[in-house]
């Protein structure tokens, strides 16, 4: 690791005692990225900006709610119409979940089909799912907080889940609930919780960086690095990269947040809560909708639940499940069917979780469900020994000799510039 | 550039799945649902609110629909933004009793409202309001536009959508027929007839008219913020939009001598 | 990074105008994140209040509540103003005339804090003490505040503020 020179003499004095300054351009300008990532590799970062957009913001509601039943409703309504700006920051929090998750999703989909979860980046993707199963802790007591409709009875129909588990489980769900029902213990341990796990999620975001560090990003072509020549320093090129997909990103975001603030929301969850009434549909944030189609496509309480987490599950075991020693999907052609066969699964059980339990959309829930797991369960293992795979490139940089990417590589060669 | 189009072409392909799964309307089972659709000078990124409107839907609100509704979330001083002036407001205000104390005996008495107090409803709590009327609440209004999907138009149709119940019908005592609710019997009876408050400055008083004119109203108080948020919506776009093209541009200079093989 | 020196004053303008528009961006995001602590429209509705002082009887005294904190609001007998128009301003630690603490010297209306340490001080209701200057007297320290609620002995250094009102009729006030 070479040292840089600084010529500031208090940036020295200080990089001596704590070398933050030496950790940060080896992070930056040292750090060998591969040069050939393409635009699906700037989600990393926007999931980390959509991360401190929430926090932020999250701290700043903070200083304005009231965690008790009979005035955390309006509360919000009074961030919403009294405090300055408190409607922009409140629906920026409100869309930034959505945002977060469907930047980690594709963040997600990305790692699956280039393989990046494969050797050596196991722990590194099991951090992932980490992130993920925090994520989603922390969004579903966040909704709660506002106390509307949707509030009270996601938290009612979810929390009640935990008494299938056998003999502990009315214990466990009386021990969730502080009470005998969700209600003012339950909000207030709620917010507790909904402060604390986002610094948890930085914990952990953290590790999952220095896993990442550790051996580098993976690439389109999933192929190791071999030189220097396959690499370029972060900055300023993927820092300048990085910059323009957040400009992209929060360009959407903002036509969200200013124009469409309540889209992906349910407009159940502007009526206050009230136990005594339940709403016509209990539907989750759309993010959380395939895994509440799982749920409710198993018979059996027990069942749901596990099969549930088990989605989730299946995900952490993924780089043993997927044995071949190809990373990319580029050059698996059979994998690359079944990935999107996956992805067009997991839209379809996402819309099935926002349609009622009845008639065909339950076979329909249970025939996509089955097949997820198959997807991890018995595809993947068998593809791993029966695909045959086409060849890979030499390397990231140097043409290819060999197979069609070769012939292909270097005519175009010929004619490119650069 | 071609995977960026791939990358667009995924992340679209997921947002219409959303759309698709969170638009479909849950249609009632057993009648009621049709909605009329309305332009709204609220509509789109470049909505506003027409004040005159607004006022002429808050004295609908006033004079027909108080004497059930709650608007628990609007306080007087709000009224700014209808147009009407301190010393109008303060008026307005004048003639409402809020509760206040305990004074120095100890005792909660009725004073007259001022521009920070909230609109007092017309019950003390949900129960009066059940009890008044036959068990059925009359929601508060503050929020309704962004309770109902397709706020302002549900709330639109609902009021003007009272009609003859079919032969085969039986609507109980109590409830009415309504096209646009869901189940078709509401408990709350027609409240616009047409020429239901007489305007100070004339106007159209059909019941459409009074029923667009309320919806306003309500659709402000339930979004006061509308016209800041589209405004700095579009400040924030067209900023962005230049902040776009500029680090792209930053990113192409900065790239323009990496060689890459065509992978 | 390989540029010929003229190519790269140029075209680094991209770069440069990037981040000055980042900056500027910067600015405007930090800007409501920030003002979003300062008070809220409720708090700020509540910045002014009206009282009617008619109700108060010769030789009476009201406290009101406004921002938070108390308002003495004496009406002042022909014996109490007299008194407090005739101290000599040498005698005074903080010297004010009384001409100058009032809009109508029939009611005085100052804060009721102590300027030492921020007691409430005493002399509003009938039997309180009053301290030897007959206006108030805060038991913190004690600090004695004469009939225009000037310091005149203790701790304190300065005089009993007078918050901005105005006279919107004969008998209504407006604080703040």
């Amino acid at each position: 690791m070479a040292s840089p020179e600084f010529k500031n003499p208090v940036v020295k004095w200080i990089d001596h005692r704590l070398p933050v300054f030496s950790f940060m351009h080896h992070e930056l300008h040292e750090y060998p990225t591969p040069k050939n990532l393409s635009y699906l590799w700037n989600l990393g970062s926007l999931a980390g900006l959509a991360l401190v957009t929430m926090i932020v913001t999250g701290i700043i509601l903070a200083m304005h709610y009231t965690p008790h039943v009979d005035h955390a409703f309006a509360s919000v309504e009074r961030i919403m119409r009294d405090v300055n700006h408190g409607w922009l920051i409140r629906y920026i929090h409100m869309n930034g979940a959505s945002f977060f998750f469907i930047v980690v999703y594709i963040h997600i989909f990305r790692g699956l089909y280039y393989g990046s979860y494969k050797a050596p980046r196991e722990i590194l993707w099991m951090l992932g799912v980490v992130i993920l199963l925090l994520m989603m802790a922390t969004a579903f007591m966040g909704y709660v907080l506002p106390w509307g409709q949707m509030s009270f009875w996601g938290a009612t129909v979810i929390t009640n889940l935990f008494s299938a588990i056998p003999l502990v489980g009315d214990s466990i769900v009386t021990w969730l609930w502080g009470g005998f029902s969700v209600d003012n213990p339950t909000l207030s341990r709620f917010f507790a919780l909904h402060y604390l796990m986002p610094f948890l999620i930085v914990g952990v975001v953290i590790l999952h960086i220095i896993a990442l560090h550790r051996f580098g990003s993976n690439n389109p072509l999933g192929i190791d690095v071999s030189g220097k020549q396959d690499t370029i320093p972060f900055h300023p090129y993927y820092t300048s990269k990085d910059l323009f997909g957040a400009m992209v990103f929060l360009t959407i975001f903002a036509s969200a947040i200013f124009f469409y603030p309540n889209y992906l929301g349910h407009p159940d969850n502007y009526i206050p809560a009230n136990p005594l009434q339940t709403p016509a549909h209990i539907v989750p944030e759309w993010y959380f909708l395939p895994f509440y189609a799982i749920l409710r496509a198993i018979p059996d309480k027990l069942g749901g639940v596990l099969f549930m987490f088990g989605a989730i599950a299946v995900l952490f075991v993924l780089p043993w499940l997927d044995r071949s020693p190809v990373r990319s999907g580029r050059f698996r052609p059979l994998f690359k069917v079944f990935f999107w066969l996956l992805l067009a699964d997991c839209v379809l059980l996402g819309y099935l979780g926002g349609k009622p339990a009845e008639g065909i959309y339950v076979t329909l829930s249970r025939l996509a469900t089955a097949y997820y797991f198959i997807h991890f369960l018995v595809i993947l293992p068998l593809l791993s020994v029966v695909e045959k795979t086409r060849p890979l490139p030499q390397s990231i940089s140097m043409p290819i000799s060999g197979g069609g990417m070769g012939a292909a590589a270097a005519a175009k060669r010929g004619k490119a510039d650069a | 550039m071609r995977k960026l189009m791939r990358v667009v072409s995924v992340a679209t392909g997921i947002v219409a799945a959303a759309v698709v799964s969170i638009s479909a309307p849950a249609m009632a089972a057993g009648g009621g649902g049709e909605i009329k659709q309305h332009e709204w000078t609220f509509d789109g990124p470049f909505g506003h609110f027409d004040k005159a409107s607004l006022q002429r839907g808050f004295q609908v609100y006033r004079e027909v629909c108080s004497s059930c509704h709650g608007i628990e979330f609007i306080s007087f001083r709000n009224f700014a933004d209808l147009g009407y002036s301190e010393a109008e407001i303060k008026a307005i205000a004048a003639e409402y009793e809020v509760t206040d104390g305990p004074n120095d005996e100890g005792e909660m008495f009725q004073r007259a409202a001022i521009p920070a107090d909230r609109v007092p409803g017309p019950f003390p709590n949900e129960n009066a309001a059940r009890a008044a009327n036959g068990g059925a609440y009359p929601v508060d209004l503050s929020l309704i536009v962004k309770a109902r999907p397709d706020g302002a138009n549900y709330v639109y149709s609902l009021l003007t959508s009272y009609a003859e119940a079919p032969s085969h019908m039986n609507v109980p005592d109590g409830m009415y027929y309504n096209k646009a609710y869901s189940g078709n019997l509401i408990a709350m009876p027609q409240p616009l007839y047409g020429d239901d408050i007489t305007l100070a400055n004339g106007g159209d008083t059909s019941p459409e008219a009074l029923a667009a004119d309320v919806v306003s109203f309500l659709a402000w108080a339930s979004e006061p913020e509308m016209e800041t948020r589209k405004r700095t919506g579009i400040a924030v776009m067209l900023f962005l939009f230049v902040m776009c093209f500029v680090s792209y541009g930053s990113m192409r200079y900065i790239w323009a001598d990496v060689k890459k093989s065509k992978a | 990074m390989s540029e010929t020196v003229e190519n790269q004053g140029r075209r680094d303008f991209i770069v440069v105008a990037t981040n000055a528009m980042l900056a500027v961006g910067a600015a405007a995001v930090a800007y409501p994140l920030i003002n979003q602590m300062n008070p809220a429209a409720d708090t700020l509705a509540l910045s002014t209040i009206e009282v009617d002082v008619s109700a108060i009887e010769e030789g009476q005294a009201i406290t009101v509540k406004w921002r938070g904190r108390p308002v003495f609001i004496r009406h002042r007998t022909a014996e109490e103003i007299k008194v407090a128009e005739a101290v000599n301003l040498d005698d005074l630690r903080d010297p004010q005339d009384d001409a100058s603490r009032v809009e109508n010297p029939k009611y005085l209306i100052i804060q009721g804090i102590c300027t030492h340490l921020g007691c409430v001080p005493l002399g509003q209701k009938i039997g309180e003490v009053k301290g030897d200057f007959n206006g108030w007297f805060c038991p913190c320290h004690g600090s004695h505040y004469d009939t225009s609620g000037r310091i005149r002995k203790g701790p304190a250094p300065s005089n009993l503020e007078v918050p901005p009102y105005v006279f919107l009729s004969d008998s209504v006030i407006k604080i703040g």
